[in-house]
């Protein structure tokens, strides 16, 4: 079997994997970060993403092995000595989130869309975030959160919609 | 679902790649970003016994000018090429269609390459291979041969790469002065495959239409060449929206549209007509 090194949230690990073994199994089942959900069997929900060497990926659609010798930051990962990452804190606060089952998968996209795009309007949102599905919120709630830790990170006043 | 066991390689070199290939047999699959395969074979429709990864081929990845076309190596990801000034500036073509490729995520793995060589009539990109006649590079133990796009797709999700060929990359003729560009796709929810697509160059002259080139996506089980509007839309004024809503009323002339859960061939021919008209517009004015 493959041997691989991976960072995940920090820690690096080396496992033994077969090569089927997709890399949100390694993540969940042999590493037990369960902060990344699985939400669906065809790779569009993006419940899933998780930053590979900072960008994002459905980790569903990533091979372990594919993922050998990377960095790895799931939603786990994200909040430093117990303080929240703005995204965290904007999705609780504009109640960005209902079940919660694509929240880490929100915010992960999210953080890569800030990435590229620090001061997003509502369409660059909704189209940094075409790869991830919500069934309950109806995405408004979402888009304020992600406008709003946008402002907080960089340093501007949140604007009031 | 988890995927049935298989093989696995990953070679670190072109020449290593091939071989492997080739080595592997018949039911070997190339693994490029792994964005169409992937879900495949989590969904159980695919058994390759051998996935050869080329993911760390490093002859296979970037995209550099050539003189009088640009070469993008089979495995730049979508995202590089969108980002690639030399693409932006020489193909814009691609860089628009690779845009409304399914969503950030997967454009960070899915690669240029893969998308061709996997050549689903619904992609985005065989129909811009298409109308702008890109030649594409094969790699095989014997050597290197380059075949046409016009010849390259052969039918659903098959091409004219032998067993043990690999794309190494393609060659994208540039267009120089004069042209416009636009990639019109109509599609029903964020990141979903194109129901039709069409791919318009236009070269203009003082206001006049002196060439198109027009690729069709998803109007036939492979990606056609709108040939008959190419014909009608030549010396019609860019702004004659009329003229152009004529030309483009010859959109599904020769065409084999798929029927599926979005519609039937009548309603692909009919968004063939109106998305064409569409993209002249936008070309014609670009
Ligand atoms: S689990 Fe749905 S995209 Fe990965
Ligand atoms: S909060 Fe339930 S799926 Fe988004």
């Amino acid at each position: 079997m493959p041997q691989i090194t991976v960072t995940v949230d920090g820690i690096t690990h080396e496992v033994e994997v077969e090569p089927r073994l997709l890399l949100v199994h390694l993540l969940r089942d042999r590493l037990g970060k369960t902060g990344t959900p699985i939400g669906c069997d065809t790779s569009n929900c993006g419940a899933c993403t998780v930053l590979m060497d900072g960008k994002s990926v459905k980790s569903c659609s990533v091979l372990a092995v594919q993922a050998d010798q990377s960095d790895i930051l799931t939603i786990e990962g994200l909040s430093t000595d117990g303080t929240w990452h703005p995204l965290q804190k904007a999705f609780h606060e504009e109640h960005a989130l209902q079940c919660g089952y694509c929240t880490p998968g929100m915010i992960m996209a999210s953080l890569d869309l800030l990435r590229e795009n620090p001061a997003p309007d509502d369409d660059a949102i909704r189209k940094g975030l075409e790869g991830n599905l919500c069934r309950c919120t109806g995405y408004c709630n979402i888009v304020r959160a992600v406008r709003r830790a946008a402002a907080e990170m960089s340093g501007r006043e949140v604007s009031a919609t | 679902m988890i995927p049935a066991p298989f093989d696995y390689v990953r070679p670190g070199s072109l020449d290593e790649a091939v071989t492997a290939l080739a080595d592997a047999g018949e039911d070997a699959k190339v693994l490029a970003g792994g964005q169409s395969l992937l879900p495949l074979l989590r969904l159980r429709l695919a058994y390759p016994s051998t996935l050869v990864d080329i993911g760390r081929v490093p002859e296979l990845k970037g995209v550099r000018d050539e003189g009088d076309h640009v070469f993008i190596g089979a495995m730049t990801t979508h995202d590089e090429v969108l980002h690639s000034d030399l693409v932006r500036a020489e193909c814009p073509l691609v860089a628009l269609a690779t845009a409304t490729v399914a969503d950030p995520a997967v454009r960070h793995r899915g690669t240029f390459g893969g998308a061709l060589a996997h050549a689903d009539p619904a992609g985005d990109l065989p129909a811009v291979a298409v109308a702008l006649d890109m030649r594409m590079v094969a790699r095989s133990r014997d050597g290197e041969r380059e075949i046409p796009a016009a010849g390259f797709f052969v039918d659903y999700l098959e091409t004219a790469l032998g067993p043990g060929e690999i794309l190494a990359g393609v060659r994208v003729p540039k267009l120089g002065p004069g042209w416009g560009f636009h990639y019109e796709k109509f599609h029903r929810t964020a990141q979903a495959w194109a129901i039709v697509g069409v791919a318009a160059a236009v070269r203009r002259s003082n206001g006049t239409i002196e060439e198109a080139r027009i690729g069709l996506t998803n109007m036939a089980t492979r990606p056609l060449r709108a040939a008959a509007v190419e014909q009608a839309v030549r010396g019609l004024a860019v702004t004659d929206t009329a003229a152009l809503r004529g030309a483009a009323a010859h959109a599904a002339e020769n065409t084999d549209p798929p029927s599926d859960l979005h519609g039937g061939p009548d309603y692909r021919r009919h968004l063939a007509q109106v998305l064409t008209h569409r993209a002249l517009m936008a070309a014609a004015a670009a």
